[in-house]
This record gives C-alpha cells, structure tokens and sequence, in this order.
C-alpha cells in the first residue's frame, strides 16, 4: 500500500521531500524542492500566489505525481500512489477549495473519503460527534453540505482528516475563508493538535498568521525554495522578500478619501438568489460617492454573488428605485442600459465572465468595450477596436505576446489586469469589482490597486467585494461587512479595527444598521 | 368500458412502458455519474438487431438476450472511449452514436428485415394473474417484464443505500473533489456508462424478441430519446422513473383504447402521441427552474479531465 | 493506460483543419477493411463509392442537387451550435417547410406569374422557421431542453406529412396513392443545366453560406452569438440579450431548413409523397460538425455528404448492399472527427517515458 521501500534517511522526520520536481505544459511548477517536518511541528509553506504550494501538496497527498525527486515517510522512501495510500499512511488534506459534495449529508461526505474504512454509518456518525467536540468544532453530521456555511464545511474537511489516525495535517490557505473570529478558533484547535503529536504544514501567503501560529516555514518562490526560516524570529520584511524577491515593493499607503456627491444609492433591496443553495437578501441599504471606494468586507457565500447580480443587473429587480445611479433608478434596467449609465463591472470569474477563455484579447475588448464606438451599424469595426485592444495593452502593461492571445493563455494577473484595463478606460462613473485580486501575484495587486485608487482620485465611485481583509483596509475608504445576506452599518477605515469589521462579518452588527 | 378492456389497457400501458422503463433506468445511472449518453437509440437499435439476429440462427432467446445486453455495452464503450477517454464533447458523440448504431443495425439487419420468429411469451402466474384489472399487468406478463421490477427495485435501493451509489452521485457531482478525495472518477463513469449500455441493449432485445417479435428497420422509433426525456421528468429519482414510463405507455396505446371504443381516429395523429405527450411532460417539469436546478446532476455533460 | 493526454493549455488551429482530413482517411480506411470484410475487393467497392457517382457531369449535377438541402441545413444548424443551440430538429423542419410549400403550391396550382415560386418557397421558409421557433420559445419560456424537444418535433413533423399526404394533400385523381397533385410549372424550380435535375437550390446554398460567414464574423449580433455559446456568464454580463439570441439562430436555422424543404418539394421531386428527405436534416448535423461550423468548411463538408449519399445508392445497385450503408459511413465519419479532435486540445504521449520539455508558448500561473 505504501509503495516500495528502498533506502532509508533520517528517521525523525515525519516527512521529508528531496529535489522535487513538477513540470506542467508551459510552467515548472516545482524545482527541485526540498522540505523537513518533524512530529508534532507546524511548518508554514509560504508563498504567493502561484509559487507552486498547491502543486507540492497536491503530490504529498497523491493527487499528481511528482516528475522527480524523492519524498521520505519516517525515514523510508515511499511513492504515494493516489489519495488513499496517502490517507492510510496518516496523511490528511482540508482543500482550499473544499472537496465536499453539496447534496450528500456530513456523515455521507465523511463516508466516502474514508471508503472502506468508513464501516458502519451509524458508528461513524458517533466518532464523527466525538472528534468534533474534542477538537472544539462542532458539526450536526445529518445536515446537508449546501445548508452549511463555509466556516462549517471548513471544520467538516479537518474532521473527516481527524476521525481517522492522523500523522500529518495540510491545510491549503485554511484562512482565506474564515472571519478573524475564525481564525483563532481554528489555531487552537491546531495548537491542540499539535501537542497530541501531529504534525501540520500550514500552506499560507499571510506572513502575521505563519507568525502567529508556525514552528517553521519554508519559503517558496517562483516553484523554487528560496529560504527556511523560524517565523517567530526572522523579521517580517525579510520573509516577504523571500516571498516576492527584491526588486518588488512590498507595501505602500494610500491616501484616504472622504468623497463627493452619492452616486451609487440602493435602498432596502431583498431579494431571493437564483441559485437554489444561494443566499437570500435582507433589506440591504448603503450608499457609494464619487471618489470614494467602498470596501465591503464577508465570508463567501453571504449574499456576495446575489448584491454584485443585483448591482450589474443580471438580476432584475422588482422596483426600479432599489437601485440608483445619481437621480436615476435603475433596477428594473439590463446591463447594457447600466453600462450606458456609466457602470463598470469587473466580475469575481476572470475567465468564464470577466473574459471568454477562448476568445482573444481582442474580442474581449468587444464584449463590454462595444459602447466605445467599436460597433456601426452593426457591423464590427475591426480597426477601432485593435486600437482600444492594444492600448488596455499598453496602458496597464498586460504581458502578452500580441491582442490575437487567447484570455486563456494569460496568466491570472495579466488576464487581471487586462479585465481592468478594459472597464476603467470605459471611464466608468461607478467601477464594482468582485475580488480584484485573488490568485494574482503581488505585482499585479499593487498595480490592480493603484489603478483603482486612480480611478477613484478622478471622481469615480468604487465599490469593491473582496474576501481579503487586509486588501479592504488597504484601499476602502469607508468599510461595512455582508452577513448571511445582511449588510453591516459602514465607517470609515480610519475610524474601525479589523476586530470589528470581523464581528461584522460574523453578524455581530453593534449599532443598527443605517443609511451610510 | 368493459371491464375486459381496461385489464388489457393496464396490462398493454406495462407492457409497452417496459422498454423504456429499462432504457431509462440505464441512463438514469449513467446521468448521476455525471455523464449524458444521447446514443440510447442506437444502443438500443444494435441490441435490436444482435438479439434477434443471435435467436434466428441459434433459436435460443436466452443467448440473444445476453447478446443485445453485450451489443448494448460495446456500443457504449465506444461512446465511453470518446467521450471519456478522448474528452469530447458528450452531446455530438451520442449524437454520433444514435447516427451509427441507426446505420449500422440497418446494415446488418437488411436481410432479416421481416423474418418472423416465435418471440417471448407471457407466464401466467398461478391465481395472481386472474385478478381483475391488476392482476394481468402485474403477473401476466413475460420474464423481462419480471426482469425490469427487479432492476427498477435494485437501481432504488442503489442510490437510496448503497455506499456505490453514494459515489456515483458524488462523481456526477463534482468529478474534482471526488479525485483530490481518491474517488475512481473515470472507472466509475465507464462502468455507469456500461450499465446504461447493457440497459439500452436490454431494451433494443425486448423490442426485437419479445414485443413485436421481428427486425425492422429503426424499430424503436424514438423510444431512447423518450427515455432521455423520461429522466428529466423523473427529476433523476427511480421512483419516477417508472411511473414516467407506464405513463409514456399508456399514451403509446391510446390507439388500442380509441379502436376499443370504437373512436376512428387517424393512426397517424395517434402515433404522434408519445412524442407530443413527451414535449408537454419536458415543459411541466422543466418550467420550474429552481427545482430543475436542485436536481440535476451538477456535473452532467461536462467534460473532466484529471491532470497526470 | 498507454496512451496520455497532456494538455496543449491552447487549442491548435492546424490540428482543427487537420482533424476532419485525418478524420476523413481514417472513414476510408475502415471502409475499404468493412468492404473487404464483405468480400469485395476494397479499391473497386470505394471507386464505386465515392468516384463512379461523379464521373460525369449528370453526377455532378446530382451531386449539387443532394448537396443544396444539406448546405442550407447546415449553415443553420452551425449558427445554432455556436450558440450552444442544440438544434437536432433540422430534419423536422425541413419537413414542415416541405409541408407548406406543398400545401401553398397545391393552392396555387392554377395561378401563373413569376410570383408564384417566391411565394411557395417563403411559405417553406416560414414553415420551417415556425417549427424551430416553437422550440426556441418552448426552452426560452418553459426551461425546455431543446435537444429533446426538437427530436420529437422532428417525429411529430414527420406524423403530421404522412397525415395531410395521406389526408388533405393526396391528389382526387392519384388512384388512392399517399402523393399530392404535380406542382405547377410557375411552383417549379428552375433548371440550371439542361438534362440535369439541377435546379436554382444550390444558388440558394451558395448564398447562404456566404451569408452566414459575413455575418457571423463581421456583425455585432453574429459576435454575441459566438460569445453565448462559449461563455454565456460573459454574455449575461455584457447585457446581451441571451433569448432574443436563441430566438434568432433558431429562426434562422428553421427558415433555412424550411427553403431546403421546399427546395425538395418544388425541385426534383415536383409533388408532395410521404417520404421528402432521406434524412439530410440528420446528414446536416455531420456536416456542420464536420465543417468545423464555419461556412467554407460546411460547403466542402456537404459536397462530400451528398457524395456518400450518392455513393451508397450505387452501392446498392452495383454492389448489392443496403442503403444502409450511407449512414454507416455518416456515423463512422462524425465519430472518427469527435475522436480526432482530441487533438485540438491535448498532445498524445506515449505513458510517462519522458519528462516532457518546456515549452514556450504559454505564459502559464501554476
């Protein structure tokens, strides 16, 4: 089951990788990647997005195998053939994005990671109520996936790790779902875990958590290691060099805006999602001005999708005044309308919304540019929209080989930054943007911020979806949190903490809630 | 209506829902693993026509039963190997396979095209069968008959209890998360696809050697497709399934209850029931976004590849 | 396992021409094994298959004639698949479009002008569009699956010509037999060529596929089209009008696939009888697919079909085979391009011999 035993290295390591190497068609994923745990350690793998950590653990855990290299189970050479051989050798996962199925109940999920290990339900159904409790993570197994939050389905992925013997514990970006709250929940229950002998290797990009909670980190960038570190002694700047290299800036302030007239107004909108798992809208108010940037804050799965499909116009509304651009209701009006009006859109899905993955650069331009001109008499003019193709090109430095690529072939932060490109040389009155920059590196982000902070400074309104707190409170002028489909009251980023914006988004509103 | 009449109506509405009774139960399974065959006519032409083919010249039913269940799988695999093996696109290949199976049954069915032979009968079931009205349906029909309450009530249990059925759903689900959790993503969408096969070459048999006990060209008119629409209706539930089916009989008949009556309707106004019946059923159940949503498959026809 | 796919990350616009062509050899080779398989000799079978139907220009002129109504089929049908418009109902249409010429042409027997064809022939047109229509509305309104709906259309089309041919339509004077009265002359077709059943239809295709390509590759409204059928969030986003869109391809397929019908009706059969189309509106589908939905590509495709169907007669005749073997040879080929377009898509590699080596082309994020 193990794989073949063939030489042996040290044995107080838990798990030990030599040179390992991953090649994917156009990238190497891994470089010769060298890593050390031993029992009951928590190691921080750390890098940005795209360093290649979900790619070495995906291989720890047996999902892809490595092209080369060796990985070493207390002290014994070994190949880990597919998840299960892993999952019997003590190896357990929680996925950043989770493995659980929406129609099947907590037991069912459970059930069938563990396959013939499961036995019998109702047996399983008791260790699951145990582990939980010892662990502080408590779970209803009968209820279905779909009814639970995210946080709920996170505690569901580590307790079908725990209910079995357990050596080694990944957790991949565990906390980019999770409200602070959360978070500290979840380290103690690591800590806990730790001192009962696990090992874990914590995967993250967020150096004041890998500091807060790690023994160790190993430092990933661009596939390759780039250092190995004690977090709680290495400076933060020095880790975030290692992470990003030298030659990137690695934080910059910006000026916060108190804004102009309102622009965006939408007014006691509830609304029911049309997705059948979605969340319901309760009563959202709140208020964008020109000039400003409106950071709303939230775990996924709040009623995020249903507000930004409310906003873009996906989903007509009942009553044209829910929703108002200056003096104009607009909910009852198509995108296009919306557009007309000055909307900008930049959707949470890059590829398969924002752009058509197939489709190149330059008609990506077409599909929301076609209002700059790009169209007469319904035909396309071809030259007019090269042109506004190439400059989105130049003007937000897209790394691309020409505008005949496909959105498909860019990277996360070029495609990104493109998607931008497009929507703010529209010159939008109101820019809304879903999640600008998850997945992308660190370049792409401070450029995605800066534009958006420009655009801002020449009088646009903002508003700004994003899981990443700290994102929030670098760039929002003024922040509220969305809950369960309820929106906070708002203040201004100067004037509120993490702590409260993390009771907000735990439903936790202080004061009722009024018109921003 | 005589009392005679409506027991011949109850037993012909089961009879004739049989067929597709099975063909649905098949792709029933190999739509919750996620996988979307549209060659359900062809499978089941080639079950047709290997059955009846197979029974003519060794004269035994039992081997040309077992030999449309195996042309049904191989004509599945083939499905199976472009659309699974090869990543293509799930509608144009069964598409492609209703277009080949329909020629090549064709082909090999030319010379047998109206060559009679003695077909399955009906076994009586002591004291049972003599019930009025139900008794005929339930216990008066022939062993395929039997065959498809047994395979209704396995595919029920199937994903109601069993740990299998469990993995098809998650499969059909999300073919990802199955794969990073160890699940056996491909073998499991070739073997539902396999069932679903083996059903519709079932199904092609009864038609062949049981129902009409003769070859004829494109014989089964249409029924895989109704079948494709009988899971929608069922909103992937067994259950339903088979009641979708004896309905779908029932309308396929109201020719024998309009000559009873004695109605002179247009036979052809009459055969384009089923598949008028058909379209309605697809606009009821469909009109109703939400819960077409919540039901379907979430995977279904969507291609999935594991990377390595 | 042997063989692996790897993914390409691009698609390959070489492997996506090359693959119909590969496609293509791969239907001949397998034939010429099938033939021999039957104890012909395979060089002789083929020439008979696909050389001898146009080895003169009667041939040719037959072939246009076939090749008419699966071109104007099949330009539709490409429009609707590009927009994720799963129309299987060409056959129907075509039927319904036949249908309603007959019956405007049976009505307009004794009336003379040149009105009269442009009449005939928009009444199959409209047929046709009203057909394709319903299912549009039916999946727009209802949530509908088209797929399916347009399958029982196309029984429901055909149920419904046996009833009027055999009720209604059928000709006083024809002895009983299910055919309609001889169209007019004024309701006839045009012949192009003199002894040839080659009638003005092809002319017809012909623009139709040049038709097809300016729009969807020069207009506003053939753009969001391309952009429903690959990404309908986007076109959601973009504000594109995703039913009036469906309605659109729909209504245009049907109207094309209606002219063919008529074209039949009005052309070389001259009168309506129960059995209009040996199956072009299914023929169509191959060909689209075949035609990688571009126009160009479709008028080879169709050319090419129209040779099989040809072919498969002569077979019968000279060989002795059923006619069945047309669309074995339709089935074999659209399957032999869904395998062959794997291509497009992934490399094949031999099993985990080799690392493979970096490549250039993809500025990839892990």
């Amino acid at each position: 089951m193990n794989g073949q035993t063939v030489e042996s290295s040290d044995t107080h390591y838990r798990l030990q990788l030599k040179g390992i190497t991953k090649q994917y068609p156009g990238c190497l994923a891994n470089d010769k990647v060298n890593l050390e745990i031993t029992p009951g350690e928590i190691h921080a793998l750390l890098g940005e997005n795209g360093a290649g950590k979900s790619t070495l653990m995906k291989m720890i855990y047996g999902v892809t195998k490595p092209d080369g290299g060796e990985i070493y189970w207390e002290g014994e050479q070994v190949t880990i053939k597919d998840p299960s051989s892993a999952r019997h050798m003590g190896i357990g996962m929680v996925f950043q994005h989770f493995s659980l199925f929406e129609t099947l109940t907590v037991t069912e999920n459970i059930a069938l990671a563990l396959g013939d290990d499961a036995g019998d339900l109702e047996e399983l159904t008791k260790r699951i109520v145990e582990v939980s409790k010892k662990y502080g993570m408590e779970l209803h197994p009968d209820r279905h996936i779909h009814s639970l939050s995210v946080g709920e389905r996170q505690r569901v992925e580590i307790v079908r790790c725990l209910v079995q013997d357990i050596k080694l514990l990944i957790l991949d970006e565990p906390t980019s779902v999770l409200t602070p709250q959360e978070v500290e929940t979840l380290f103690v229950t690591l800590r806990q875990l730790a001192a009962d002998g696990c090992s874990i290797l914590f995967i993250s990009h967020k150096l004041n958590e890998v500091r807060d909670l790690c023994h160790s980190a190993t430092i990933l960038r661009g596939g390759k290691v780039t250092g190995d570190c004690i977090p709680a002694e290495a400076g933060a700047t020095k880790m975030a060099q290692l992470m990003v290299g030298d030659d990137t800036p690695i934080s910059t302030d910006y000026a916060k805006s108190a804004g102009g007239e309102v622009f965006l107004s939408v007014k006691d909108l509830s609304m029911l999602s049309d997705d059948p798992f979605g969340a319901t809208l309760k009563r959202i108010n709140f208020e964008v001005k020109q000039g400003e940037i409106l950071g709303i804050a939230g775990v996924a799965g709040n009623g995020q999708e249903e507000l930004l499909a409310a906003l873009s116009g996906e989903h007509i509304l009942d009553k044209a005044e829910t929703v108002n651009f200056a003096d104009t209701a607009v909910g009852l009006l198509d995108p296009r309308k919306r557009r007309e009006l000055g909307l900008g859109f930049v959707p949470e899905e890059r590829l398969g919304r924002g752009a058509v993955p197939e489709m190149s650069l330059k008609d990506n331009t077409l599909l929301t540019g076609f209002l700059q001109g790009l169209v007469s008499f319904g035909l396309i003019n071809q030259a007019k929209t090269e042109q506004f193709a190439d400059k989105i090109i130049a003007d937000y430095k897209v790394k691309t080989p020409n505008r005949n690529a496909a959105a498909q072939s860019l990277s996360g932060g070029n495609l990104q930054k493109f998607i931008i490109g497009r929507e703010i040389l529209q010159n939008p009155k109101l820019l809304v943007a879903a999640h600008p920059t998850w997945g992308v590196d660190i370049g792409a982000a401070t450029a995605i911020h800066k534009a958006l902070i420009e655009l801002r400074d020449q009088g646009a309104a903002i508003l700004v979806i994003s899981e990443d707190i700290d994102e929030l409170f670098l760039i929002s002028d003024r922040l509220c949190a969305i809950c369960d489909g309820e929106l906070s009251p708002s203040k201004a980023t100067t004037e509120t903490s993490i702590e409260e914006v993390g009771r907000w988004m735990t439903g936790v509103f202080d004061s009722p809630q009024d018109a921003a | 209506m005589d009392i005679d009449l409506i027991t011949n109506v109850f037993y012909a509405m089961v009879r004739t829902g049989t067929p597709l009774l099975i063909v649905a139960l098949g792709e029933l399974v190999c739509e919750k693993s996620g996988v979307l065959n549209l060659g359900q006519e062809g499978m089941m032409l080639m079950g047709a026509v290997i059955g009846f083919i197979v029974t003519l010249t060794t004269g035994s039913l039992a081997l040309g039963f077992i030999m449309s269940i195996v042309a049904g799988i191989v004509m599945s695999m083939m499905f199976a190997g472009i659309a699974l093996g090869l990543n293509a696109n799930q509608v144009a290949t069964g598409l492609a396979l209703t277009i080949f199976g329909t020629g090549l049954s064709a082909f090999i069915g030319a010379a047998y095209v109206g060559v009679p032979i003695t077909g399955l009968e009906p076994i009586n079931i002591p004291v049972l069968s003599e019930i009025p009205i139900i008794g005929k349906m339930l216990f008066g029909q022939d062993l395929i008959v039997y065959l498809s309450f047994v395979l209704f009530g396995l595919v029920y249990w199937f994903f109601k209890s069993s740990r299998l059925g469990l993995v098809v759903k998650a499969v059909g689900e999300n073919p990802h998360a199955a794969n990073v959790i160890g699940l056996p993503v491909m073998r499991t969408r070739y073997l539902a696809v396999a069932f679903g096969g083996a059903m519709a070459g079932l199904a092609g048999g009864y038609l062949s050697l049981a129902y009409t006990p003769l070859w004829a060209e494109n014989m089964s008119a249409g029924r895989g497709w109704i079948a494709l629409a009988l899971v929608v209706f069922a909103t992937w539930r067994a259950e339903r399934v088979i009641l979708g089916a004896y309905l779908f009989g029932l309308a396929s008949i109201l020719n024998l209850v309009a000559q009873g009556l004695g109605y002179p309707v247009s036979p052809n106004l009459l055969a384009m029931m089923p598949y008028a019946a058909t379209v309605l059923v697809l606009v009821m159940i469909s009109s109703n976004v939400m819960k077409s949503k919540m039901y379907t498959p979430m995977w279904l026809g969507k291609p999935f590849h594991p990377h390595s | 396992m042997f063989l692996k796919l790897q993914p390409r990350g691009e698609a390959s616009k070489r492997m996506s021409y090359l693959s119909p062509l590969l496609a293509g050899i791969l239907t001949l080779v397998t034939g010429g094994i099938f033939f021999i398989f039957l104890g012909h000799d395979p060089f002789h079978a083929l020439g008979v298959f696909l050389i001898s139907p146009v080895s003169d220009l009667y041939g040719f002129a037959e072939l246009c004639v076939k090749a008419a109504p699966i071109m104007l089929c099949a330009v539709g049908l490409a429009l609707a698949f590009k927009a994720q418009v799963w129309n299987i109902g060409a056959e129907g249409q075509l039927l319904m479009g036949g249908l309603l010429a007959s019956a405007v042409a049976l009505q307009l027997i004794e009336a003379e002008g040149f009105w009269v064809l442009p009449v005939v022939l928009l009444s199959g047109a409209l047929g046709g569009a009203l057909w394709g229509l319903l299912a549009a509305w039916l999946r727009n309104r209802f949530n509908a699956n088209e797929i399916l709906t347009t399958i029982m259309f196309n029984y429901i089309a055909l149920y419904l010509l046996l009833y009027f041919v055999h009720g209604a339509l059928k000709d006083p004077d024809g002895y009983g037999f299910p055919e309609s009265a001889v169209f007019s002359d004024s309701a006839t077709l045009p012949i192009l060529l003199e002894d040839t059943r080659l009638h003005i239809g092809i002319l017809f295709a012909m623009f139709a596929v040049v038709a097809s390509w300016v729009f969807i590759s020069r207009s506003f409204v053939g753009f969001q089209i391309q952009v429903l059928g690959l990404d309908s969030n986007a076109a959601k986003l973009s504000g594109f009008k995703h039913k009036r869109l469906v309605l659109l391809v729909m209504l245009i397929s049907g109207a094309l696939a209606g002219i063919a019908g008529a074209g039949e009706v009005t052309g070389p059969i001259g009168q309506l009888i129960p059995s209009i189309s040996p199956g072009y509106g299914y023929a169509a589908i191959i060909v689209a697919f075949l035609g990688r939905l571009h126009p160009v590509g479709i008028f080879f495709a169709s050319l090419l079909m129209a040779l099989i169907y040809m072919g498969g007669e002569l077979a019968q005749i000279e060989l002795n085979m059923p006619l069945a073997v047309t669309s074995l040879f339709q089935g074999m080929l659209l399957f032999y391009l869904l395998a062959c377009d794997v291509l497009i898509n992934f490399k094949i590699k031999l099993n985990k011999s080799q690392v493979a080596g970096a490549e250039q082309n993809t500025v990839g994020n892990a």
